[in-house]
């Protein structure tokens, strides 16, 4: 079967996404920013989780990372935070490679754990990050964080000013606009090299390994390397999407980047189908702009109570949502939205006339995942 | 010198507590093969119902609502869903737990609201005085309902039909189910038993000298977390050497803060726990008293 019908439909999608700015509000534009950034963020846990087999409840500390060395190197040191004031093209760069290289530096644990006890290794890891940006506070700016430069190329600012307006064929580009297409490029470009990454030789590695290390080691894939490799990959992944988050938020603090936020990755992951690139951004955009759409639409909504009243407030309402979406999808829908979307595929295929080859044959031996 | 024994003995009794956390994670991970991301959920709903059911049914009663309760929601939690999960396999039902914990959490967390329940201990705010050294006498009371506890425990694996299937059950459980021994009833009565654990070491976090039942008691739960990792995934006695040494290690660094605070930061007592644990996987990957797993080809 070819990959024809997948590439139409994404195809597709990209336009409407290129489309969309045109008719959206500012608060669906600001959720769209949200949602590309942890999509990012998803996509890398699931290179880590869903492909190479590696539990990780440590994806916020490496955002955190991401996000903490965005602002510090793009930000202008005043009197209370010091700051690099360097472009931020560099910044963003920055940020990926520090992360990636706290990932490397981790590698010791990450190489040799696996699965579960790697899982419980990262959680420490959540808690000793944020202690650390709650003290380093001339960097950091403590408790309350700090405020992120606005990203710009060459003098031309992605915010509303420089220019002041821009306008082309009559519609208004503002700095939600001009986000919005620096997110789509990044998410293209992450979601590209991760089913490349995925479909490629490193891939079938992380999956060998995933699937067993003794056979992985028999055919000749280093263990401990793979799993390293993954771990640093999706660090680098993590630290783009904490950037992402401190430009969409236009701060960084420390409380964004807690457990919960790690949690969240996972449960994206998991809506989605674990291994599935895909699936990953789907995850992203349900668990993402659940409680931000609930809240916006809360006063519209007869069984949502006003934040404080002690009634079901929007965050709750969509934690619950979520927490019982993650339990529906473990116990009745194997492989969560992607594998059931591959069944419907497999089902709506026309069977095979008889005498001729079952095209359904090689298209199953190509897959990594489940 | 009273200074610092008093902390050794704050930490130590803080470490039982937690070890009665941790042993519920063994339990539960040897019996199941689930690590069990909900457990601080539980630990917070025992501490809950006592809070709750107190006034109006008396505290003992209330105790054992408690306990019985968070043993239930353990064994109801493991027949539907663990049994039920689609792909069973450690990393799906550790997420599956997470999944439990978001609901059982934020479901407390709801009924709980900004306000901290009082549990209505009989023993109150009490402290008990050892010579120059005064103790909270709830603490003194958690150590010792938590040695009778694994003084049961003990008896329990060790001179019961019940505990050693459960153990030949976690040494190979296949082979145990053709001797006879009925899996779902081992792995019922591992959860009950982390349940009933859980909500003993909640109703210890909730009394005095902490404020009362708040949605963080479940976040304080996690602490065990590193206790259960230092002695060793599925040890029992290491889940109590790990409880002690991280009770011991948090109380002495929450102790002394302002002498470590120039070099460490403040705050460091709650950091503390996980830092140990990073530093023991990274030299002892299988804990102090874990068994080594053995892979099978």
């Amino acid at each position: 079967m070819s990959d024809l019908p997948r590439r139409i439909s994404g195809l597709v999608l990209l336009l409407v996404a290129l489309a969309l700015p045109l008719v959206m509000s500012d608060f669906w534009l600001q959720t769209g920013l949200f949602v590309m950034a942890t999509a990012i963020g998803a996509v890398g846990l699931t290179l880590l989780v869903g492909v190479a087999g590696q539990l990780s409840l440590g994806h916020a500390a490496f955002a955190a990372i991401g996000a903490y060395v965005f602002a510090w190197s793009t930000g202008e040191s005043t009197t209370s935070v010091s700051g690099l004031g360097l472009p931020p093209v560099l910044g963003l760069v920055l940020a990926a490679v520090v992360s990636a290289g706290v990932g490397a530096a981790f590698s010791p644990i990450a190489g040799r754990l696996r699965g579960i006890y790697l899982g419980l290794a990262t959680l420490g890891l959540v808690f000793v990050v944020r202690h650390l940006l709650v003290n380093l506070d001339q960097w950091t700016g403590g408790f309350v964080g700090r405020s992120v430069e606005p990203f710009a190329v060459l003098g031309f600012s992605f915010s509303n000013r420089d220019p002041d307006y821009l306008a082309i064929a009559g519609v208004e580009f503002s700095g939600l606009h001009r986000l919005w297409y620096l997110f789509l490029l990044l998410a293209v470009v992450a979601i590209w090299l991760a089913s490349n990454l995925r479909a490629g030789r490193t891939g079938r590695a992380w999956a060998n390994v995933r699937d067993s290390e003794t056979a992985a080691a028999a055919m000749g894939i280093g263990v401990a390397g793979a799993k390293r490799s993954a771990f640093v990959v999706s660090s680098a992944y993590a630290g783009v999407a904490g950037a992402m988050l401190a430009l969409a938020y236009g701060r960084v603090a420390p409380d964004v980047f807690s457990l919960t936020a790690s949690v969240d990755f996972l449960v994206m992951i998991v809506l989605g189908g674990l291994g599935s690139v895909a699936g990953a951004v789907v995850g992203a955009v349900f668990v993402t702009s659940l409680p931000l759409v609930l809240a916006q639409y809360s006063s519209a909504l007869p069984f949502l109570a006003a934040p404080g009243s002690g009634g079901l407030d929007p965050s709750t309402a969509a934690r619950i949502v979520y927490g019982l979406a993650i339990i529906a999808v473990l116990v009745f829908l194997r492989g969560g939205l992607a594998g059931a979307a591959r069944r419907l595929r497999a089902r709506l295929r026309p069977t095979p006339a008889v005498g001729q080859p079952a095209v359904a044959a090689p298209s199953r031996s190509k897959e990594t995942t489940r | 010198m009273s200074y610092l024994l008093e902390q050794v003995l704050n930490g130590l009794s803080y470490g039982l507590v937690l070890s009665l956390i941790a042993a519920g994670f063994a339990i539960v991970f040897t019996s199941t093969g689930v690590l069990n991301f909900a457990h601080g959920s539980i630990v917070l709903l025992g501490a809950y119902l006592v809070a709750v059911l107190h006034d109006s049914i008396g505290f003992w009663p209330a105790v054992l609502v408690g306990l019985a309760g968070a043993a239930l929601v353990g064994v109801a939690i493991n027949a539907v869903l663990v049994r039920n999960l689609a792909d069973k396999k450690p990393d799906t039902a550790a997420i599956l737990m997470l999944g439990v914990d978001i609901v059982l959490l934020t479901e407390l967390t709801r009924r709980i609201g900004n306000q901290v329940l009082t549990l209505g201990a009989p023993w109150g705010a009490s402290v008990v005085r050892f010579g120059d050294v005064s103790l909270p006498t709830g603490r003194v009371l958690a150590a010792g309902v938590t040695v009778v506890a694994f003084g049961a425990l003990w008896y329990l694996f060790s001179r019961t039909d019940l505990g050693v299937g459960m153990r030949a059950a976690a040494a190979d459980g296949p082979t145990a189910s053709l001797m006879g021994i009925r899996l779902s009833r081992t792995a019922a009565t591992g959860w009950a038993l982390a349940g009933v654990l859980a909500a003993v070491a909640g109703i210890f976090l909730t009394s005095f000298p902490a404020p009362g039942v708040a949605p963080t008691v479940a976040l304080s739960a996690f602490a065990a977390i590193p206790a259960w990792v230092l002695g060793g995934f599925d040890s029992v006695p290491g889940a109590v050497i790990g409880g002690l040494l991280i009770g011991l290690t948090s109380a002495l660094v929450t102790g002394y803060e302002s002498d470590l605070e120039p070099f460490l930061g403040s705050g460091f007592g709650e950091v503390a726990p996980y830092v140990v644990m990073i530093v023991v996987l990274l030299v002892r990957p299988s804990g102090l008293l874990g068994s080594k797993e053995a892979v099978r080809v």
